[in-house]
């Protein structure tokens, strides 16, 4: 008589409602990337900046000499424009292949064969890009002003700043959306990671040549809505109540967005299928 | 629209289903009882379409589908959640190993994280994979993926199985492996099964009862026995003459008749008469027979009366 039997057995135990499943898409998505040691180094490079804000708050709160050093609205907007960098390389490393991979292994089939619907499937993908990105933009930003109010006593330099929090949370959210949907739509158009990231840098960049490009030819700024970046930081600009650096409308800046936006739902709502459709 | 009948796992009502500018499903009106039903049919019957349509990955364009009770256009996560489908090309889920890849599929199906885990050592084992289930699943061999894809579609224990074409790339003995795995399943385990597939004997050794699909249409259905028409004789005949004007002399007769191989013709002769009938009938026609040995009707017989085939 076998002490185990190693044949099939029927399975009797609990079952999650569907509904969950974006949560295991996730969970799983960010264990695999955190096992890279590469990445975790980059993570550590992205909180460097942080870092050095963290320090020149302390010096301006045990120095008073040091005014230079002074916490403002501004450093707030430099500190996330310093981790536009991150944002991009992380986008690029994380993003290129979470759907493209599938694609390329035949996965989505098995994916949409359990019980989740596309939605929850694309969900669960932007869910492991955005942990990363808010993890380098949203999070560090947000302990910079905790750090603040705590190094400063008071609450002062928060009651000046009433708008800060609320800004740092809607552009880390702009940029990680912008930069999430785009490479989620490219990734699903495409069976090779190499070859999204190439389009993702070509998108970035391409634009913002072009834009000046154009400023170049004519002078003006206003042309600034046909650069990626140029939007978010026209826009970015705006949130935090410091000087705009494109005399593109603001209104333009986040139309342009929304339609990059809704351009990617569209294309991932096309491509994201149990069924490629090949006419 | 007639009603679903209520003993089936699956039915489907007049269903249509166009897919990529044709129709691949004209008209289905199918029903798939309990127990191991083989879905056949040449290439490009609809056979993959109708189980593609079954999970909800294609909208029907008229008809109404039903899974364990269920409407597909209104409950497809409660119905995914009951059914694995093991899918007829290689899938997987990059740079997992085969128990990773397993469990990970039974979360995606709602079990919980511990038993997923337990459960995919478990299907890994019952499948013939239980020493390579920490190998990366991008090295396996093809009859490997086969057998991991049935893994991922067992983890969650489904009440209904999907298989399309689970033999494909198999070498023999792994070919009548994953065969006997698909009838312990059916038999032994008592989980309902559609065998979607264009090879006669896989289907003819695993299932109870069949679907023929010939160009989106369904050819026939019903139990394999009671298709086959064990009331009838059948000769594998071959003959010196005329064998096209043979076979319509035959076929007026009322005797069915059908190429078997290049020069040997299967004949279905009714019980009451025998061997001599036919004799008696090549005497009259001047046809001498070179051959003549008795048969027992097959699953091929079926299929080439359902398609057409001469």
């Amino acid at each position: 008589m076998p002490i185990h039997d190693q044949s099939y057995r029927r399975y009797t135990g609990r079952r999650e409602e569907p509904g969950k499943a974006w949560l295991v898409i996730a969970r799983n998505g960010i264990l695999t990337i955190l096992r890279k040691r590469l990445f975790i180094g980059l993570l550590i490079l992205a909180w460097i900046p942080f870092v050095v804000g963290a320090v020149t708050i302390y010096i301006n709160a045990n120095y008073p000499q040091f005014t230079l050093l002074a916490m403002t609205a501004q450093r707030f907007r430099g500190f996330l424009s310093q981790q536009d960098f991150f944002v991009f390389v992380i986008t690029v490393w994380v993003g290129a292949g979470l759907i493209a991979n599938d694609k390329r292994a035949n996965a989505l089939q098995l994916y949409l064969s359990k019980p989740l619907t596309r939605l929850e499937y694309v969900i669960g993908k932007l869910a492991i890009l955005s942990a990363f990105l808010l993890m380098v933009t949203w999070v560090p930003a947000i302990l910079l002003l905790a750090l603040q109010v705590a190094f400063s006593g008071s609450f002062s330099f928060l009651r000046q700043n009433v708008y800060l929090f609320p800004a740092v949370t809607v552009y880390s959210c702009l940029q990680v959306m912008v930069s999430a949907f785009t490479i989620l739509a490219l990734s699903s158009m495409s069976k090779s990671g190499r070859y999204v990231a190439i389009l993702f840098a070509g998108a970035w960049f391409f634009s913002h040549a072009v834009y000046g490009v154009i400023y170049a030819v004519t002078g003006s700024t206003g042309f600034s809505w046909v650069s990626l970046p140029g939007n978010l930081n026209e826009v970015g600009d705006i949130i935090f109540h410091v000087q705009h650096r494109y005399s593109t409308s603001p209104a333009v800046s986040l139309l342009a967005i929304v339609v990059v936006i809704a351009v990617s739902i569209w294309v991932l709502n096309r491509r994201v299928r149990g069924v490629e459709v090949v006419q | 629209m007639p009603e679903p009948d209520p003993a089936a796992v699956v039915s489907l009502e007049s269903v249509s289903v166009s897919y990529a500018g044709r129709a691949a499903l004209r008209d289905v009106t199918a029903a798939f009882l309990p127990g191991a039903t083989g879905l056949l049919g040449p290439n490009g019957a609809g056979k993959s379409t109708l189980l593609k349509s079954l999970l909800g990955f294609l909208v029907p364009d008229t008809g109404r589908m039903t899974v364990l009770g269920l409407d597909v256009a209104r409950s497809a996560l409660a119905i995914r959640s009951r059914i694995g489908y093991m899918p007829e090309i290689d899938g997987h889920i990059p740079g997992m190993n085969a128990v990773a890849f397993v469990a990970y599929c039974g979360q995606l199906a709602g079990l919980p994280a511990a038993d997923a885990m337990q459960r995919a050592h478990e299907v890994l084992y019952y499948v013939g994979l239980g020493e390579a289930r920490y190998r990366n699943v991008e090295t396996y061999s093809t009859g490997m993926k086969q057998r991991i894809k049935l893994a991922q579609a067992l983890v969650h224990d489904p009440d209904l199985l999907f298989l399309d074409e689970p033999t494909n790339g198999m070498d023999p003995k792994g070919r009548d492996e994953m065969l006997e795995l698909i009838a312990d399943l059916a038999h032994e385990k008592h989980v309902n099964l559609i065998l979607s597939s264009h090879l006669l004997p896989d289907v003819e050794q695993t299932c109870d009862r069949v679907v023929v699909l010939d160009k989106g249409a369904v050819a026939t259905q019903g139990p394999i026995e009671t298709l086959k028409g064990t009331r009838r004789q059948v000769f594998e005949l071959r003959i010196k003459g005329d064998r096209t004007a043979f076979a319509a002399v035959l076929a007026a007769s009322g005797f069915e008749c059908h190429q078997a191989d290049e020069d040997v013709m299967r004949v279905f002769v009714p019980d009451e008469q025998g061997a001599r009938a036919l004799f008696a009938m090549a005497s009259r026609e001047r046809v001498q027979v070179r051959h003549l040995q008795p048969s027992v009707p097959t699953l091929e017989d079926v299929f080439a009366k359902a398609v057409g085939e001469e």
